[in-house]
């Protein structure tokens, strides 16, 4: 009864694709130890442009698929890593779910493995929490071929450090995740979007306040002169807020937004440099020159130019953020921002004691981890 | 220990003394004479935290007014390699404050400035030793508060919460600490300031924010932290429902959550925490209930009314006998005085009581709760339950007499049966109180020894010399090896002392 609700959305159907290819995985890196080769994580591919360019020996994911419990009522979803992230959006938008956390895809074969290792997260992510805030329990196997778990699949759990949160935007490189448990939440019932003709200065002011009421917003994103608001809950909360707030409706919303997430909207498209600025939500336009989208209420800047990358890590350090090379890059300098010693150092060590034998995806993020 | 080697206990106590003598002379010169306790009536009352089962005495205790003296003490200890406990408020329930007999006691109680509120950017930067509480008194001006408020939040500081990850009644919808705080400085085993986190929504390379939150002081000392704060709802109430059953309230959450509701809190308490909470503080609970629950529902008006229309039906289906809706702020403080008094209430129909802390998946609730009672009826001990239902936390509050010959070995073993119970469920022995001293045990049941061996790496990583909160949160193998075989062969488990390096 109680026991098995899981069984009632993982039909057979739906299951025949599922595959434990631990075992296999296990031995590739195994063999890698002994071998003393490094190895590249790929899932779907669909985020091979972003960190650094690594080696040539892959350990693929993608046969390691399978949600291996849903509960809706416990909110509770645990799959494989190289679940396609497109089949456990669908499964949860039938029960009225999501992932609060709005994971952008780039591409149709997107994994949750891949997901989670890049620990992206959407334009919700600023009123809703990020990819990490959502994991709950991981499986991994270490850089010594260990298979590990670590979490659970408990709202609530603080026994042992929290690893798990940990390889989340860690780019595979401490650890191979086999199975993800992530917190999932109810899909808001009612869902609009506001347009406003504010400039990029206007338009950071102004969500900031907002953000200050208890009003149901869920993203702000702002570029052309123009601010789009982002509001869902329940019916009368978000009629309640459109009412308060004005602007103009956007009538293709969802499309909108899916297009924004996934950065296929024209203002994306560039063949300059294009860089992920994270900064201080309340941060003014930054000083640099080029084409700026502002995503996350302020928090993001994503940025297509042409200015050298010392002046954009400069820029975003001195706004208290960090700059990431996203795309248009060779893959060969650096794409993350680089690190104080100190916390280089923790790198390091954290590094050495996950991964050893420098086995997994090594310089991904940074030359030396 | 052999008879050969041991030495006599006049010896020991002067090495200790010497010892002493040694750290004091020591740190004289670095602390104000005010901010060294070291006599033995000065020492006494930092003997234990929150959990007084377990008791002990450092060699020292450092009460630093700034960081820097904080600092120079950490050196001094990394120099000489010297144990360091870090303390907060002292609230904590699972003994991570507990002393080292070896180590200083670092509080950080006087590092209690608010340093900033930035209501533009809904962040507020404080020191460790801030009530959790004074951050939403102190930001409530300008319509925010922090959302994280554990049962003891008057009294527990923010740098406590940091290490333990504290949760409380609104974790469902509003998360725990690691959810609400943007950055933390810490001194690291050096006795190096280093930043982690920022004001910005993420930061460069592995997320070691989330990494030090819930680390109980093993990895670092917390001395600085930007929280986040979120826009005070505009109004919230709270619906009581009695069950004529434990099955049929745990099954009511599930169904609330299924309907699209996440509730600010879902609580539940049982009979016997209903009957001791309803003697004490009067809050108007039904004594005829085997269960009830309280829902909160926060929001704007137009919402709340919505929602609490909802949320009745579901309740109602669910087979409540009786819905109260708080008709007002006064009201609906009323109906939470019973939950919140719940600890202090069992301590009235008990000369003691021991919390517990699991977590267990919600759906098995009715099973992990009619085991609790028949462990508890073999061990011939009470059992009060008072749960976090929306996030499956539970809380058996096991009523003993400690001045009865083997009350205490009882509790323990009805304590240890309690988190095996939550681990076989699929559960965790610790939800959001910490393993600290008191769950070792535990965490040898919870995961293997190659775990184990990972999260001593972790720790290495940080902490070469293991100077900082050593053998709390993680077990050496050595005692995990020694605690099943105890574990399996008598089933009686000794008071268990501090672990062996």
């Amino acid at each position: 009864m109680a026991n098995c609700p899981s069984l009632i959305y993982l039909d057979s159907k739906r299951m025949k694709n599922d595959f434990d290819n631990s075992e296999q995985m296990q031995a590739q890196i195994n063999e890698a130890i002994a071998s003393k080769h490094a190895l590249v994580i790929r899932g779907g591919r669909s985020k091979d442009f972003l960190g650094r360019k690594v080696g040539c020996t892959h350990l693929n994911t993608s046969a390691h698929r399978g949600v291996t419990k849903y509960e809706p009522g416990e909110l509770i979803l645990t799959a494989r890593s190289g679940t396609p992230l497109q089949e456990i959006k669908s499964l949860l938008a039938e029960q009225g779910q999501m992932l609060a956390f709005e994971p952008p895809s780039f591409g149709a074969k997107a994994t949750l493995g891949g997901t989670i290792a890049c620990g992206l997260s959407g334009p919700r992510r600023p009123y809703a929490g990020s990819a990490r805030d959502f994991v709950l329990g991981t499986k991994i196997i270490n850089g010594k071929g260990e298979i590990l778990k670590f979490g659970g699949e408990v709202m609530k759990n603080v026994a042992g450090y929290d690893v798990s949160r940990l390889m989340t935007g860690a780019y595979g490189t401490l650890g191979l995740l086999l199975e993800i448990s992530l917190k999932i939440m109810p899909s808001p019932e009612q869902e609009a979007t506001l347009v406003f003709d504010y400039s990029a200065e206007q338009a950071i002011k102004y969500v900031n306040q907002l953000a200050s009421q208890p009003l149901p917003l869920s993203a702000a994103c702002h570029f052309n002169n123009k601010l789009y608001l982002r509001l869902s809950g329940l019916t009368v909360s978000v009629n309640a807020a459109c009412q308060e707030l004005g602007g103009e409706v956007l009538s293709d919303a969802e499309s909108f937004w899916e297009k924004f997430r996934e950065q296929q909207l024209e203002q994306f498209q560039t063949d300059k440099s294009f860089w992920r600025i994270s900064v201080p939500p309340t941060t003014a336009p930054l000083p640099l020159s080029g084409n700026t989208i502002i995503d996350w209420g302020g928090g993001l800047r994503w940025l297509a130019s042409d200015e050298a990358p010392q002046t954009v890590r400069n820029t975003a350090q001195k706004a208290g953020g960090h700059a990431t090379l996203f795309k248009n890059h060779d893959g060969f300098g650096e794409v993350f921002q680089p690190l104080e010693p100190a916390i280089k150092q923790l790198h390091i060590n954290l590094k050495r004691a996950f991964d050893p034998h420098d086995i997994l995806n090594p310089g991904r993020m940074y030359l030396d981890i | 220990m052999s008879q050969q080697t041991a030495i006599p206990e006049d010896q020991q106590q002067n090495k200790q003394r010497e010892k002493r003598r040694q750290v004091v002379a020591d740190l004289a010169p670095l602390l104000p004479k005010e901010c060294l306790l070291h006599t033995d009536e000065a020492l006494a009352p930092y003997e234990c935290d929150g959990l007084s089962l377990y008791q002990s005495t450092p060699l020292a205790i450092a009460l630093p007014y700034t960081v820097e003296q904080a600092q120079q003490v950490v050196r001094y200890c990394h120099q000489r390699q010297i144990p360091i406990v870090p303390r907060g408020a002292g609230t904590g329930l699972s003994g991570g404050a507990l002393p080292h007999e070896e180590g200083i006691l670092l509080s950080l109680a006087r590092l209690n400035a608010i340093l900033n509120i930035d209501p533009q950017a809904r962040t507020c930067r404080v020191q460790p030793g801030v009530r959790n509480l004074a951050i939403s008194e102190a930001v409530r001006p300008f319509g925010l508060y922090y959302a994280p408020d554990p049962s003891s939040q008057i009294a527990c500081s923010i740098g406590g919460n940091i290490a333990e990850n504290a949760g409380g009644v609104h974790c469902l919808k509003y998360g725990l600490t690691v959810h609400n705080v943007l950055e933390v400085t810490i001194l690291n085993a050096e006795g190096e300031l280093v930043t982690l986190g920022s004001e910005a929504l993420d930061s460069a390379g592995y997320d070691l924010l989330a990494l030090i939150i819930g680390s109980e002081g093993l990895l670092g000392i917390v001395v600085e932290i930007v929280v986040k704060l979120l826009p005070t709802p505009q109004q919230a109430k709270v619906l009581l429902a009695a069950f004529h059953t434990v099955e049929e309230a745990g099954d009511a959450v599930g169904q609330i959550i299924a309907a699209g509701i996440i509730p600010g809190g879902i609580e539940m308490m049982d009979k016997l925490s209903i009957e001791a909470t309803e003697n004490f503080v009067h809050a108007g609970y039904p004594l005829d209930a085997a269960a009830i629950l309280l829902c909160e529902l926060d929001g704007i008006d137009t919402e709340i009314n919505e929602t609490t229309g909802r949320v009745n039906e579901v309740l109602l289906k669910a087979g409540a006998y009786q819905i109260r809706v708080s008709e007002n702020d006064q009201q609906r403080e009323l109906f939470w005085a019973g939950r919140k008094a719940a600890f202090p209430a069992v301590g009235r129909i008990s000369p003691d009581y021991y919390c517990m802390d699991g977590t267990i998946p919600r759906k098995q609730l009715a099973s992990v709760l009619n085991q609790i009672s028949e462990r508890a009826a073999h061990h011939q001990l009470r059992v009060a339950n008072v749960f976090h239902a929306g996030d499956g936390n539970l809380h058996p509050l096991i009523l003993f007499d400690a001045n009865q010959p083997d009350d205490l070995d009882r509790a323990h073993q009805l304590g240890n049966d309690i988190l095996e119970l939550c681990i076989a469920a699929g559960g965790t022995i610790t939800g959001e109180h910490g393993v600290g001293i008191e769950k070792l045990g535990g965490m040898c049941s919870q995961f293997n020894d190659l775990e184990l061996t990972q999260y001593h790496a972790i720790k290495a990583a940080f902490d070469e010399h293991g100077i900082l909160n050593p053998g709390k949160a993680v077990p050496t193998l050595h005692r995990c090896a020694e605690f099943g075989h105890m574990h399996v062969h008598n089933g009686e488990l000794p008071f268990p002392d501090l672990p062996r390096f």
